[in-house]
């Protein structure tokens, strides 16, 4: 057993769980997009640390093609929920 | 020896990503936050080249950190509309702890089941067997253009719902004011560099590190620090080409998946002598929607100066062509885009 995907592996589990916590009790609405993005990152860092297979064997490419697939959906969801977020606050301004 | 220092690496690694992750949620200067989060994505960068996947330390650089970045950052800009509502949330805060906790958990114990299951049969080996007749070298590159090509083409299909929300959801911000000579001078030398390396990107993502989604959002650091200078009409074209463009990445793929069917082969099934080419096609028109969807995000939301905005006529009576009022980046108003409080802007 590899003690990177050790690390890493555990750590990305805890990044996600302290990702989720803030995402529901967030204090603004860009704290929260920055919570799910956290999220988000450390469920990357655990299908990467799965297709690691240590220094000398070549790493499972089908993760990093969906992690490389994740990081563009999740800046696609980021721009589109702080437009939204923008949209909500100029509507509460008219109103 | 060595062993020891890779660990060290990774252990120190390991706890300042949790350290950020957990100061950039936990601040309440949003600011703060972002700048950490940026951090966060630059440190996470290095973690996937330690674990060898380059592409993903890439793309992460490039777009976790940097354009996500720039992204939160243009949303500040939006007072007060990004300021910490002081309400309380509803849940109580013992409860969403032991929710996370429990999340970690599980996931925790999943990712123990799967590593600890040993080597099963995993697709990396169907992947490396048959990545001669992908019609590229980098295994990640097949993956996503290739052997998974309808992962990307709906990926592409995210991307263009993204922009057209963004764009039906309002107005461009102001754009910025010119800015002082050295860094107007500092740009002119940035922007033919950033669009040299997206080139470069796309066409060594073949058979190296690199590939459509980098070289896209490199090309789109081009157009941000060209709106970052105020140069808000370059780099991004209007009225329908804008549209055009924004579409380019996910209708190449439907095309040639479409004139692949013609041809009598499955949906997305290339010939392997002209898979290499085809890729290359969808690539670069996937780059370049990528870059104008970045771009356009960054921006905020439909240009100003929109053509078929206007011909619709039911929207904003003040987006009549003509020049767009630039403010001085240092005048005062509750909406500035530069708080003369705040250093850096």
């Amino acid at each position: 057993m590899l003690t990177a995907q050790w690390l890493y592996g555990l750590a990305g589990c805890l990044i996600a769980g302290i990702g989720l916590g803030n995402t529901l009790v967030g204090s603004s609405l860009l704290k929260r997009v920055l919570a799910i993005n956290v999220m988000g990152a450390g469920v990357f860092m655990l299908l990467i640390a799965v297709a690691y297979r240590g220094p000398d064997l070549a790493p499972d490419p089908v993760p990093h093609a969906l992690v490389l697939t994740g990081i563009v959906v999740a800046v696609s969801a980021t721009a589109l929920a702080l437009a939204l977020a923008r949209r909500l606050d100029r509507g509460q301004d008219d109103g | 020896m060595q062993m020891t220092a890779w660990h060290l690496m990774d252990m120190l690694l390991a706890l300042l990503l949790l350290g950020l992750a957990w100061g950039a949620l936990s601040t309440r200067d949003l600011k703060r936050g972002v700048v950490l989060f940026i951090a966060f994505g630059l440190l996470l960068s290095l973690v996937w080249a330690r674990l060898r996947a380059p592409d993903l330390a890439l793309a992460e650089a490039a777009i976790g950190a940097g354009l996500s970045g720039a992204l939160l950052l243009s949303a500040l800009r939006d007072a007060p509309a990004m300021e910490e509502s002081g309400e309380k949330s509803i849940i109580p805060k013992l409860g969403v702890g032991l929710l996370s906790l429990g999340l970690a958990g599980v996931l925790a114990w999943a990712w123990f089941v799967a590593i600890s299951a040993g080597a099963g049969e995993r697709l990396a080996g169907i992947v490396m067997v048959r990545l001669e007749e992908s019609g590229v070298g980098n295994p990640v590159t097949a993956v996503l253009l290739n052997f998974r090509a309808y992962d990307t083409l709906l990926e592409l299909a995210v991307l263009l719902a993204a922009a057209l929300g963004i764009m039906s959801l309002g107005p461009a911000r102001r754009p910025f004011a010119p800015p002082e000579a050295l860094l107007a001078s500092l740009i002119r030398w940035l922007v033919p560099l950033l669009i040299l390396t997206a080139g470069y990107l796309l066409w060594v993502g073949a058979h190296a590190p690199g590939g459509a989604f980098q070289a896209g959002a490199t090309l789109a650091a081009a157009g941000v620090v060209l709106r970052l200078a105020g140069r808000h009409r370059i780099g991004l074209p209007a009225g329908i080409r804008l549209r055009l463009l924004m579409a380019a990445g996910a209708g190449m793929f439907l095309l040639v998946g479409l004139a692949l069917m013609l041809t009598g082969r499955p949906f997305l099934g290339y010939p392997p002598t002209q898979a290499g080419l085809l890729i290359l096609l969808i690539e670069t028109a996937a780059m370049l929607a990528i870059a104008a969807t970045l771009v356009l995000a960054f921006t905020g939301g439909r240009p100003k100066t929109d053509v078929l905005a206007n011909t619709a006529g039911k929207l904003e009576a003040s987006t009549a062509s003509g020049p767009v009022p630039v403010r001085p980046a240092r005048a005062g108003g509750a909406n500035n885009d530069c708080n003369p409080e705040q250093k850096a802007c």
